[in-house]
């Protein structure tokens, strides 16, 4: 007696469907290295607490769109972005946004971890500090010990803060890295490909961790490690020679994906 | 589809494809010859299908081990995921197959003696023509990969349960007439279930097909008509 019609139900899931809420929207994303394209109208939103891995061969443009998120690219001489991208709505490209500022919300942490040669301590108070998110040294100590522990190193580091990061292992330092991305309270963390130098428990110790920093975060992860993309992410966006080619829960993805690309690199046969 | 770029890998997959196509042809042999067996009192080809069905036991093994290698070394994504998932499905269902086949030939020996009435053989072989199209041809759509050919086996299990029904009645009725059937009326009777259940493992494979190809379950309940469950009614 009481069921739902047809048209509510799919009213409801309409609504479901608009309940996503997207942290960053990229529209007709478009790169270029001087006269060569990297990127042709990418098209692709992140959702919020949400992890995003962006897969594909070597050179088809995830790390370039990665970078597009934090103005990366900026750093680039040659590099010209187009289209327009949000962040909470505001145009990340707008002359009027301090890019500094921009990198604090939209955090990044590297393929190769990359410490500053200096204390353990250092490595994460250094930012807290540019953007004077700490009043005095006991809320510094506070961010340091924090970050530290989100980013599951605080047992490992606790008794050698003043030591130096890069004596730290390749996991640690990794974890260090994202320790350091966290200390400065970001809404976003891009990962470019932070496990491809890490032995299996690192990247596991990694993989935790971004499954931990969902709750709070929103993360984008470019990876080369299928297995990895399809345990990390809910999302999963494949893109080919500079095209978003699909984009898709990652459930999805990799048992059934629409696309015959996506299919063929997935399973490493012949594209 | 492209080849892998390890061709290794497509061989592990051809393997699994050819074991499996092994398997159904032994197993479609077993049925056919219990059948026969039975009908013709064949106590030497019921010993035959007994023995055969040791062959088809192992066969499963080694494609379970084969798969189970296969996924840990490989990873297998998407399509060759479900592959690899639908011959571990495909070769339990074609297991059980050969020990209905088997159960069917163990049933001969009890016949023996009293015989089956004419009429009830050529039933009982019609029967086991219907399960055994069915299995034939879902194999033939196993190396096919034709997802309306797997629709319409699926479709069909329906004749077969019919034919399961009526036959079912006709025991019934030999039962009725003279006590002295009971025995042997019974046996006929697990021997008819048994090619019955074929047909089912007929069309799971089917679905399993269709899954592996769509990545998809089909639609819908499968079509029945077999109503032997309530037929102990009309008989009292």
């Amino acid at each position: 007696m009481n069921m739902m019609s047809e048209a509510a139900v799919e009213k409801a899931l309409d609504q479901k469907m608009n309940d996503v809420s997207y942290k960053m929207v990229g529209k007709d994303v478009s790169v270029y290295y001087g006269e060569k394209r990297a990127l042709f109208d990418v098209n692709l939103n992140v959702r919020e607490n949400t992890v995003t891995a962006l897969i594909g061969p070597s050179g088809c443009g995830k790390s370039t769109f990665l970078r597009c998120l934090n103005r990366m690219n900026d750093t680039i001489e040659s590099c010209r972005v187009t289209g327009r991208i949000t962040l909470d709505a505001d145009d990340i490209y707008d002359p009027s946004i301090d890019v500094v500022e921009l990198r604090a919300r939209v955090g990044m942490v590297f393929q190769k971890p990359n410490p500053f040669p200096k204390s353990i301590y250092e490595n994460i108070a250094y930012g807290p500090r540019i953007h004077g998110l700490a009043r005095n040294k006991a809320d510094m100590d506070q961010i340091v010990e924090a970050s530290l522990q989100r980013a599951g190193l605080w047992n490992e580091a606790k008794d050698r803060l003043q030591e130096s990061g890069t004596g730290l292992s390749g996991g640690q330092q990794q974890r260090l890295c994202i320790a350091r991305a966290i200390a400065v309270s970001p809404e976003v963390i891009l990962m470019d490909e932070p496990c491809s130098a890490l032995d299996p428990i690192a990247t596991a110790k990694v993989e935790e961790l971004i499954h931990e920093l969902r709750s709070n975060y929103t993360i984008v992860i470019v990876t080369h490690s299928m297995q990895q993309a399809a345990r990390v992410s809910q999302r999963t966006a494949m893109f080919h020679l500079g095209q978003l080619v699909e984009e898709n829960d990652t459930d999805k993805m990799f048992t059934n994906p629409d696309d015959q690309r996506t299919q063929d690199y997935i399973m490493g046969r012949f594209g | 589809m492209p080849s892998h770029i390890l061709s290794a890998y497509d061989e592990d997959l051809k393997y699994l494809n050819r074991r499996i196509s092994e398997m159904g042809g032994l197993a479609e042999q077993m049925c056919g010859d219990a059948v026969r067996a039975l009908v013709n009192s064949d106590g030497a080809l019921a010993q035959k299908v007994i023995s055969d069905d040791v062959i088809l036991d192992h066969a499963e093994r080694e494609i379970q081990e084969k798969a189970i290698i296969t996924i840990a070394k490989r990873q297998p994504m998407a399509a060759d995921l479900r592959e690899i998932i639908g011959t571990l499905r495909i070769a339990a269902d074609l297991e059980r197959v050969g020990d209905l086949g088997k159960n069917t030939a163990k049933r001969v020996i009890a016949v023996q003696g009293t015989g089956v009435p004419r009429k009830l053989a050529r039933g009982l072989e019609h029967l086991s023509e219907l399960a055994l199209v069915q299995l034939k041809e879902v194999l033939d759509v196993f190396s096919s990969r034709s997802v309306q050919k797997a629709e319409a086996i699926r479709q069909r299990d329906e004749e077969i349960d019919a034919m399961y029904t009526s036959l079912f009645r006709e025991l019934l009725t030999y039962m009725m007439e003279d006590p002295r059937n009971i025995t042997s009326c019974t046996h006929l009777l697990f021997c008819a279930k048994n090619i019955e259940r074929i047909g089912d493992h007929a069309t799971n494979i089917a679905e399993t097909i269709y899954y592996i190809a769509t990545g998809a379950q089909p639609e819908g309940e499968r079509p029945k008509d077999d109503t032997s469950n309530t037929l102990g009614a009309v008989a009292e």
